[in-house]
């Protein structure tokens, strides 16, 4: 287990209050001015050396994000956004990082936004958050009041203004494009990549996005040292998490625990254990609605990083663990997720609007037993044909859990579904694959 | 996607008052001059909370005029965003999560709490008028699933006898205490911590 003076996040459970005394006297603000002083250069090799990835979901190295952004402020100022959209099913980190955290977050914005050179910190919060993000908006004002943001912050000579956006239950703005179009005013539907925010993001500005999990942890890796961080981990898959551990587990909880760290210690040790025992496990969903999910069997050894989820095609996204034990229909959980996902398709490209809402249908009658069994190879097309063919990475976020169910579960959607084909004929014709293209694979 | 439809009987005008009028200006000074636009989510939810918990489509023609922007923009944008509501919703909105990880703790239970004491349909008012339910996707409390939200307060780690119970608040015109039901601190593991025990004993 992690040591705990090696946890970033030592107000997660709001022991110590999240004002800017206690916080100051966790560490926060002490030597800002100092830290900024190495420079630029400085900061966003110590990150680089880090090797700090987004918390977000993606995982994108941080610090050469950060070196995309313009190296001389040109025409047009930069901006900083922080990500706190925080809307996939299984996730509620950063939450406790905005009630409780604040002033980690804060003082990241303005490492950050002196690292790309942004005078500008939009922080975008899920308007459900309103409460937390009072609170945050409390340490807003706090921080303003002991100049340590607004004109000469902490006294480094670098103007910084930070600015609260309240979403309004869209999950699809976590998406970094859908997000800047929503700050703009407009709906949020994601914009063509390239260009990148980087160059052209913000009113069409050069912007760095980021979640605040990532942020809130840059402080910390400055104090510390690049090499501290990366010396928790492994490989490319350094430091520490918040993990939410929800579901059918015994005490269902948010830790900060170092990457790799087992997904048998996470539930077992600090989740109390699955409802039922570890026998009763069915399946575990390791990060958010959107990655595939894990059968037990494969729990028993997984370990929870970046590339080690990636190589049971998986993905750590944003490491909220979904335990899903024997009493649960499967097929009914992913028909819910399905659903959720039909729910929040901006709409803008075609396979995603329509083909979320026919996985979800067909999920549901998978569910109740009245599908035919072809239609689970059909219902394996419709993922394909909106993965990889939508603006933004919803597609994939949306067919992949449906793609994990059918990969571990399919015995189990075919002995429910008995029904015969409704058209006989012709059957095997695929019903929508691009089989030319496919021909032209083989 | 979802549906969105306004409600039939609408004001014939809308204006801010005088705080709202207040809490807009700080707003719009939040961004750059000439994107005052970037106000309009905030601001539709400023007339939302001003007009008892949903938005006339007076409401939207007033913003527009105020951030010089086209009608249809605001449209547009208050239909896009679910927490837009743009049918009377009553003085007490609530919330349910269901989505999967609510899902498997019990959310349903609270659904059935809600249709026995609210109303038996989603998006119906009670028959006092004072307040309305509906199912919603992840509010990102998963760890303290099942939970609710009524207004701008979650209620957590609930179960149907505690949800009937503070619908029963609810309908006595008060408002429960939020938070968690089960007299947990915020996201730790119930009796089962491991970490930052130092602190926890401090």
């Amino acid at each position: 287990m992690l040591k705990d003076k090696d946890r970033i996040f030592q107000n997660l459970y709001n022991d110590l209050g999240s004002d800017i005394i206690s916080s100051q006297r966790r560490g926060d603000w002490v030597n800002t001015k100092e830290l900024i002083d190495k420079g630029r250069e400085w900061i966003i090799n110590e990150i680089k050396d880090s090797q700090l990835r987004g918390r977000g979901g993606a995982g994108f190295p941080t610090g050469l994000k950060w070196s995309f952004a313009p190296k001389e402020i040109g025409s047009r100022p930069h901006y900083l956004v922080i990500n706190g959209d925080e809307s996939e099913p299984g996730t509620c980190k950063d939450r406790d990082i905005l009630r409780f955290e604040p002033h980690k977050l804060i003082e990241g914005c303005l490492i950050a936004s002196y690292a790309v050179q942004a005078h500008v910190c939009y922080i975008y919060i899920r308007g459900e958050y309103f409460i937390d993000g009072q609170k945050l908006q409390a340490a807003i004002d706090e921080a303003y009041k002991k100049n340590l943001i607004g004109k000469n912050a902490a006294g480094t000579g670098w103007d910084l203004d930070i600015y609260i956006h309240y979403g309004a239950g869209a999950y699809i703005c976590g998406e970094e494009t859908a997000l800047l179009e929503s700050i703009e005013g407009n709906k949020g539907q994601p914009r063509l990549k390239p260009p990148f925010p980087a160059l052209i993001g913000l009113y069409g500005c050069p912007t760095i996005v980021n979640n605040v999990e990532t942020i809130a942890v840059v402080p910390t890796i400055l104090r510390r040292g690049g090499q501290w961080f990366a010396s928790l981990g492994r490989e490319k898959n350094t430091g520490t998490k918040i993990f939410c551990i929800s579901g059918n587990v015994n005490n269902p909880c948010n830790v900060e625990e170092e990457m790799n760290v087992p997904l048998k210690e996470l539930i077992e040790v600090h989740a109390g254990g699955v409802i039922g025992g570890w026998e009763n496990l069915q399946a575990v969903i390791p990060g958010g609605s959107s990655m595939p999910l894990i059968p037990k069997d494969k729990c028993e050894t997984l370990t929870m990083d970046f590339d080690s989820l990636v190589a049971e095609k998986s993905g750590l996204g944003t490491a909220g663990v979904v335990v899903i034990n024997k009493d649960q229909d499967i097929i009914k959980c992913m028909a819910r997720i399905a659903r959720f996902y039909k729910h929040e398709s901006c709409g803008q490209c075609t396979p995603c609007r329509e083909g979320s809402g026919w996985m979800w249908r067909m999920l549901e009658r998978m569910a109740r037993g009245e599908a035919s069994k072809d239609e689970v190879d059909m219902l394996s097309d419709v993922t394909k044909q909106i993965e990889g063919h939508t603006i933004c990475a919803f597609g994939e976020g949306s067919s992949w859990p449906v793609q994990g169910l059918l990969r571990h579960f399919k015995d189990e959607i075919k002995k429910r579904n008995k029904f015969d084909p409704i058209i006989k004929e012709n059957k095997n014709i695929p019903y929508l694959v691009d089989q030319h293209l496919l021909d032209k694979n083989a | 996607m979802s549906l969105k439809r306004p409600a039939k009987d609408q004001p014939k005008n809308f204006e801010f008052n005088s705080s709202s009028l207040e809490a807009a200006k700080t707003i719009i000074a939040k961004y750059p001059k000439g994107k005052q636009q970037s106000a309009v989510m905030a601001l539709l939810y400023i007339a939302q909370k001003q007009n008892n918990n949903w938005i006339p489509l007076a409401a939207m023609k007033y913003i527009a005029k105020i951030l010089d922007m086209p009608y249809i923009k605001v449209y547009e944008v208050a239909t896009f965003y679910s927490m837009y509501n743009l049918s009377p919703v009553g003085k007490y909105f609530i919330q349910v999560c269901t989505t999967t990880p609510c899902m498997i703790r019990g959310a349903y239970k609270l659904v059935e709490a809600c249709k026995e004491k609210i109303s038996k349909n989603e998006s119906e008012l009670s028959s006092d008028k004072s307040c309305s339910w509906m199912e919603v996707e992840c509010l990102g409390a998963c760890v303290n699933a099942p939970m609710m939200q009524i207004n701008d307060e979650y209620y957590e780690d609930l179960d149907k006898e505690k949800t009937l119970e503070i619908l029963d608040k609810i309908l006595k015109g008060e408002t429960p205490k939020p938070g968690s039901y089960r007299g947990r601190i915020n996201n730790e593991p119930e009796n089962n911590r491991k970490t930052l025990m130092d602190l926890k004993n401090a």
